[in-house]
């Protein structure tokens, strides 16, 4: 008998929740043949806390730590998509000085975000944590920056309705200045230990492609959207804060597999610096924040609010009906809409892959799950 | 800047297309009936309005009806307009479903399903999401206690 014909039965293998690649509490049901990939199911809700439904029975201004619990390796860029939402929904102006601050600690955020994508992505390839180690040393000096700021590393609660909670405290400066003039050599590092490396392009090119019709069809977001090479940044192309007084160039991919997404990530983060650069300049002396009252009275209507998160689009739909809580609250969760196409991605590949593939496509279940 | 489109030049073009479609229209949005809501989101897609990217899919439990709402933008001209359609039916309520226009409602439609109990007509894998088959009601109910 010729090993050709060789029957294999196909068998289910639960990846999850509780396994370190998934980043959480993500669970997937993978159908195998030997080491293929037939079939993929994703399944979600282990870390479902019905946010949404909680949000409904607390005040506007108390659900802005709430925003914190969804994407807490970004919860800056969580508290600002909401915060703007209800400042559209009540027409609350912000200060300079607020939206100064507030682009330069978003473009922060995005850079200790991005820098775990890929850091995870590496360890996810077989690099067992040591380039890990490497970008958590940056994020670390991100993570004491935003402690100055407001005395927290991971939930911020730094925004407020009309700013920010507070002005940045004297040291603040100086620090955030060298930071952002020797992150570019860091990336230069990163570059170097990665980008070029042999195994790193064997498992990267060519693996896990979107295509550009699929992106866009399913409504994928951020650098994954940007990978397949769609040109579209809510920052230019929706602009809202003060983000069109900066240049910027949008990192596009080409060939939407893991090595563009990967490769998307460091160029963004190369442009947030010159974005924090520019801001540094910039930033106005006043207040940073507008005296608001604190049970916000919303007048009756809804508003869809949406930043660009490191993770893609973040929008929230509040329904105002002029009471002090909102009506309905609604996240629209940017990694849970990047999974739908998880497995036309993986499908055909081996288990190896499946991980590597979920892996650039970079989840976070707190806003998976809400 | 995405453009907002004015809703009521919209509802014109969309009434012009398909007769008796719309129920309202406001500077901003655009109500249509249940029944025709795919020939709509159809329309909105494949003319020359090209909304090619559902941004989100949503939905609102007004007591008296649930409001299902989609924010289409167009990625080729840079405009946006958002789309809504009302059941109804507190019982069975049941609207079509887009996945076949956009696959990116896939997720989003089983979401609502799951936390509002509304049924989407056509979708290739409704079943619940977050929460376990046989709980008990749908907790984004207004009257979910």
């Amino acid at each position: 008998m010729e090993l050709t014909e060789l029957r294999t039965e196909p068998f289910v293998l639960n990846v999850g929740p509780h396994h370190p690649s998934t980043h959480g509490v993500f669970r997937m049901k993978v159908t195998l043949d030997g080491e293929v990939v037939v079939d993929v199911e994703p399944m979600f809700g282990y870390l479902h806390r019905g946010i949404e439904k909680l949000a409904e029975g607390r005040t506007y201004t108390q659900n802005i730590p709430l925003t914190d619990r969804l994407d807490y390796l970004a919860s800056m860029t969580d508290n600002w998509a909401y915060v703007l939402s209800v400042e559209k929904l009540a027409g609350i102006p912000v200060p300079e000085r607020a939206e100064y601050l507030r682009v330069i600690v978003g473009e922060m955020m995005r850079i200790s975000s991005h820098l775990l994508a890929t850091g995870f992505l590496i360890n996810e390839l077989g690099a067992f944590f040591t380039p890990l180690m490497y970008m958590y040393r940056e994020r670390e000096k991100i993570l004491d920056l935003f402690d100055m700021l407001c005395g927290q590393r991971l939930t911020y609660n730094y925004m407020r309705v009309g700013g920010v909670s507070h002005d940045a405290p004297p040291e603040f400066w100086p620090a955030v200045k060298r930071f952002i003039q020797e992150m570019p050599s860091y990336i230069d590092e990163y570059e170097q230990l990665i980008s070029g490396n042999e195994i790193v392009l064997a498992r990267t090119k060519g693996v896990g492609v979107l295509s550009r019709d699929l992106a866009i069809n399913s409504s994928a977001s951020g650098p994954f959207l940007r990978a397949s090479g769609v040109d579209w940044d809510l920052r230019r192309d929706d602009t809202y804060s003060i983000y069109n007084r900066f240049k910027f160039d949008i990192p596009v991919g080409a060939a939407g597999d893991v090595y563009d997404r990967y490769m998307c990530r460091v160029q963004e983060m190369r442009q947030s610096c010159r974005i924090v650069a520019q801001a540094l300049e910039g930033i106005p002396k006043g207040e940073v924040r507008t005296p608001a009252p604190h049970l916000i009275r919303p007048p009756v209507g809804e508003v869809y609010g949406h930043i660009e998160a490191p993770r893609g689009e973040l929008g929230f739909y509040l329904v105002s009906d002029n009471s002090i809580a909102p009506y309905r609250f609604h996240v629209r969760p940017s990694t849970l809409i990047n999974l739908t196409t998880l497995r036309d991605l993986t499908i055909g590949w081996k288990l190896a892959d499946l991980i590597v593939i979920f892996g650039s496509v970079d989840v976070v279940l707190g806003e998976i799950d809400r | 800047m995405t453009v907002a489109l004015w809703g009521k030049g919209v509802a014109d073009e969309i009434s012009k297309r398909i007769p008796g479609s719309v129920a309202s229209s406001d500077d901003n949005n655009v109500v249509v009936s249940g029944d025709m809501l795919f020939a709509v989101a159809e329309f909105l897609k494949t003319s020359e309005f090209a909304m090619d990217y559902l941004a989100n899919l949503t939905s609102v439990d007004y007591l008296d009806y649930f409001e299902i709402v989609y924010h289409l933008v167009s990625l080729k001209r840079n405009h946006r307009i958002t789309l809504k359609t009302r059941v109804y039916d507190r019982e069975k309520p049941a609207v079509a479903s887009v996945v076949p226009l956009w696959r990116g409602a896939d997720l989003q439609e089983r979401e609502v399903y799951d936390l509002m109990g509304i049924a989407f007509e056509g979708h290739p894998n409704l079943k619940r999401i977050f929460l376990w088959n046989g709980y008990p009601g749908h907790p984004l109910r207004r009257d979910y206690l």
